[in-house]
């Protein structure tokens, strides 16, 4: 069985597994990192949304196998991280517009806003709104859009 | 995006009004308007008081203990009130306990699946107690058989139907720690205060909660009354308060049921049937799945084919690899035009009614699609079957009728059955049933280890549960000024019940409005009402047809009922050549159902200039002893429509929605704004974009791009919840009570802006189809392998 090099949240990981296994279950099943979640499996839902090397992109559609061992894969939990700091902007924000409800899709939610900010380079138009895919199936996308905003004010 | 802010919904930090410090009240019988709560100290080395679940008040007879005759019902005694009355009898205690850190904790016997409920119990419980909210700890609590009722969370009924008892095992608590440092200093308790955790008595004299429960602990239980905090007197109780759970959401910490490591339950999926409802012959291939990488188990089950394996993308693979020989489903051959016809031959007839000659006569035929209820979480749960017993995990909002369902099935005492409720990824009403934890029951019964079962996306659309498709028949009649008539004949498929409701009703049975109605007409008769002085009204329910996997989707009838309602009442408006929003506002039946109407049209600016092809419109809902109004623009102009997003249904937008709700008594602003801005985009949804589609037996629809819940690209650029002030002493509903007035009043503001009423909802089901279907066997698509190319 293959083994698979890279570094994820700041750390260097392997793991033996067949190449064709995707990401996202190598990070819950195999790795135990579980703030991506499962919604469709289909790189439809974006709940699993992550980041590679800095970019937005989901587990689910990504073979282990193509992965190299300086890629760095960054989940909701080395976010912080990756500012030096206890929560993200974007996090911060999600908490002052208490966005979550059931909040299962939240982990993506954060993960694709920052990516979003980044792409664009700050606050976000209806236009740019209308790329972020992520479902959010209590219907918080109001409060999605607040936070978004004033995240972007701070990154 | 606006909110509007009565007071601010989410204040940056929580700026606590300086509230005097609680005073004691001398130990007098409690007055009017204080009620009196009987409780128990339980025995226990720190303090654990105890409470009835529904509060066996001194201070009268609980709401809605006297049943009222119809006609009606729902105005007086609604759904809400029947499931506190099923829970009277059967109450058991819930309690409080504090620890030595000084934190107070209770588990809720409720499920959190989004609405917020550990958030506003946490809040019922630091307001009696004095303590800061972050110092009280509200977990979820195992299934608990001697509750009976008392643990099923539906209907918007959670706070209606804990509200006393929450608060009055907290106040004992209190009273027990004012008791135990009277004694220590001793002083009378009526020198003592409590604030944020601590006790102050004269001179200076103070400690925390932590350092004073081991002293008000007790070595035998003792029964004692309280009086709760009046109304005047309260400084969290609505008060703007975010989420308990909101940090462990937004850093991934927040544990789903998929989330927990229970040793040895390893990943497990269903190989399921290719029409709806079908059951496993055989399976031909079994060796050659097992022989795949990582998989560990391969076993037929009554709904499929379970595998087992060392991650969910081994267990797709071994999904896709199988060959199963199937039986027939429920519905083989059967697509949405059938059910539909169906539908048209069960209806009810309308009376020709007996007014005058000279009344006119407003009609209207309204078919209501299927709609999936599937949360973003899919079915999911634990199993672990062992000879000594079977435990669970999962999110289960009627955990006794499941455990009791298993312990008959499996013939085990109950006591053997152990039940852990998890937190949910969103329910809708998927979660009133336990299917995903049945078969991973029945899984790990037939592997001889524990599971991790999971619901793939694709199935959770086709397999899973919907909301009935039902058609929603109108006649009213008008004259000089009045409504003579209002008639209503709503025709459903049969939405499933047997998820404990069901029991409950049938031991409430005898003492129902009517008594002798069905399960489905009585909930129908409780949850469906008219919000206007229309004469004569008569609304009746006829259901067909058991063979779909149906429930609840955030409201069983309501949404569907009031938008056929508010559909015609804009017909009625025209023939009295009124507007929508000054003919609701002559005929509604409630002052606060005309403060919400107002209230919207004034925040919403009602009948400013709009362009053609755009409009406004105007809705009203009551029910969970609460009114909403909802006033949306909408956008059908065809640069509009026309938007091209990738594998999204655009078409008209709704523009901006201005919804006032007045809930009775407001707990948590916050919560209840999120509440109805999830409500909001559900109404959206199901008026103009989410519905299946069936076809020879099975839904068409597979994946988020194919069931077009509401998107970025759908949601309104301004959306404001206006909560009114509290109303009354009691708390309403909240969760489900968002979505009916915003669904009709986005199918009026469409009506009026094309001037074509809609007779079919979803607008876009009977367009041609917006995605392919993705094939049924084998019955889940791989997972894509191109994510790379994605990235952004």
């Amino acid at each position: 069985m293959p083994t698979h090099t890279f570094l994820l949240n700041g750390k260097r990981v392997s793991v033996d597994v067949a190449d064709d296994v995707r990401l996202l279950w190598v990070l819950r099943d195999l790795l135990g990192v579980t703030g991506p979640k499962y919604g469709c499996g289909l790189e439809v839902c974006k709940a699993c949304t992550s980041h590679i090397n800095g970019k937005a992109f989901n587990p689910c559609a990504v073979p282990v196998g193509q992965l190299n061992e300086d890629d760095e894969i960054t989940t909701i939990e080395g976010l912080p991280a990756t500012v030096g700091r206890e929560l993200h902007p974007m996090q911060e924000a999600w908490l002052e517009a208490d966005v979550a409800q059931c909040g299962y899709c939240q982990p993506g939610q954060i993960m694709a806003a920052v990516a979003k900010v980044r792409q664009k380079g700050g606050a976000l138009t209806d236009a740019d709104f209308d790329e972020i895919r992520n479902i959010c199936r209590c219907g918080t996308y109001a409060r999605i859009r607040e936070a978004i905003n004033q995240g972007a004010s701070r990154m | 995006m606006t909110e509007q802010r009565r007071p601010s919904p989410y204040p940056q930090t929580h700026p606590q009004t300086p509230v005097e410090p609680h005073p004691e009240a001398p130990d007098a019988p409690p007055g009017p308007g204080r009620r009196g709560f009987l409780g128990w100290v339980l025995a226990g080395p720190t303090l654990a008081v105890a409470a009835p679940l529904i509060a066996a008040s001194t201070g009268g007879d609980p709401a809605g203990a006297v049943i009222p005759s119809l006609p009606e019902p729902a105005d007086l005694f609604d759904l809400g009130d029947l499931q506190d009355l099923a829970a009277l009898p059967t109450s058991h205690l819930v309690k409080v306990t504090i620890g030595a850190d000084g934190t107070a904790s209770f588990a809720l016997p409720r499920a959190e699946v989004g609405q917020g409920i550990t958030t506003s119990t946490a809040m019922l419980i630091a307001e009696e107690l004095d303590l800061p909210l972050d110092r009280v700890e509200v977990t979820l609590a195992d299934a608990r058989p001697e509750l009976l009722f008392n643990q099923l969370t539906g209907g918007s009924n959670t706070t209606r139907s804990t509200y006393d008892a929450v608060r009055g095992a907290a106040a004992l608590a209190r009273a027990r720690l004012l008791d135990a440092a009277a004694k220590e200093w001793g002083v009378a308790r009526s020198q003592l205060t409590t604030k944020d955790g601590v006790v102050h008595g004269p001179g200076g004299r103070s400690a925390g909660y932590g350092e004073l429960t081991a002293k008000a602990a007790s070595s035998t239980i003792v029964r004692t009354q309280v009086s709760l905090k009046p109304r005047s007197a309260f400084s969290v109780i609505g008060t703007p308060r975010n989420r308990v759970d909101a940090l462990a959401a937004v850093t991934g910490r927040k544990q789903y049921t998929l989330d927990h490591d229970v040793p040895g339950a390893l990943p497990t999926m269903i190989c399921r049937p290719p029409t709806i409802n079908g059951t496993p012959k055989a399976v031909r291939n079994r060796a050659a799945v097992l022989a795949m990488p990582g998989i560990t188990d391969v076993a037929m089950i009554s709904t499929g084919v379970a595998v087992r394996g060392r991650t969910f993308g081994q267990c797709i693979d071994a999904v896709r690899a199988l060959d199963v020989e199937w039986n027939r489903g429920t519905e083989d051959g059967k697509s949405d035009d059938d059910v539909l016809a169906e539908l048209r031959k069960a209806e009810l007839p309308l009376l020709v009614p007996k007014v005058s000659l000279l009344a006119k006569t407003v009609e209207g035929s309204f078919t209501f699609r299927f709609r999936s209820n599937s949360p973003l979480e899919t079915g999911s749960a634990i199993a672990d079957v062992r000879d000594d017993g079977i435990e669970v995990w999962s999110c289960l909002k009627v955990p006794i009728a499941f455990a009791e369902q298993v312990a008959q099935k499996y013939h085990l005492p109950v006591s053997q059955v152990t039940v852990h409720v998890t937190q949910g990824g969103g329910s809708f009403g998927r979660h009133l049933f336990s299917d995903a934890a049945l078969e991973a029951v029945e899984a790990s019964k037939a592997f001889g280890k524990p599971v991790k079962l999971m619901w793939h996306r694709t199935d959770d659309f086709r397999q899973g549960r919907t909301h009935p498709m039902a058609t929603s028949r109108v006649r009213a009649t008008y004259l000089l000024g009045n409504v003579l008539t209002y008639e209503q004949r709503h025709t459903s498929i049969s939405t499933d019940f047997r998820h404990g409701l069901g029991e409950m009703l049938t031991a409430m049975a005898a003492k129902l409005p009517g008594g002798d109605y069905t399960f489905a007409q009585s909930i129908f008769m409780l949850t469906s009402n008219v919000s206007y002085d229309y004469g004569v009204t008569d609304q009746l329910l006829n259901e067909v047809d058991g063979g779909f996997n149906t429930g609840s989707m955030r409201n069983i009838y309501s949404p569907d009922v009031c938008t056929a309602q508010e559909l015609i009442t804009d017909q009625l408006a025209k023939v009295a050549r009124s507007n929508p929003y000054a003919f609701r506002r002559k005929f509604v039946k409630h002052a606060r159902g005309r403060a919400v109407l107002d209230k919207v049209a004034q925040v919403g600016n009602w009948g400013r200039a709009m362009p053609a092809g755009t409009a406004q419109g105007i809705a009203l809902h009551n029910e969970y002893k609460g009114w909403c109004a909802c006033l949306v623009e909408i956008d059908c102009r065809p640069q509009t429509v026309q938007r091209e997003v990738r594998d999204g249904w655009t078409g008209p937008r709704v523009t901006k929605v201005v919804f006032a709700v007045d809930v009775g008594l407001v707990i948590n602003p916050t919560g209840l704004v999120a509440q109805m801005q999830g409500g909001i985009m559900d109404g959206i949804a199901q008026t103009l974009t989410s519905s299946l589609h069936l076809k020879d037996g099975a839904f068409l629809e597979g994946s988020w791009d194919n069931y077009f819940y509401t998107r970025q690209w759908n949601v309104p650029p301004d959306v404001q919840v206006i909560v009114m002030p509290s109303t009354s002493d009691r708390p309403g509903g909240a969760g489900e009570f968002g979505v009916a007035a915003s669904m009709a009043a986005v199918a009026c503001a469409y009506a009026r802006a094309t001037g074509h009423v809609p007779t079919e909802f979803p607008i876009n089901h009977a367009q041609p189809l917006g995605f392919e279907p993705l094939p049924t066997v084998p019955p889940i698509p791989p997972s894509p392998t191109d994510g790379l190319d994605h990235a952004f």
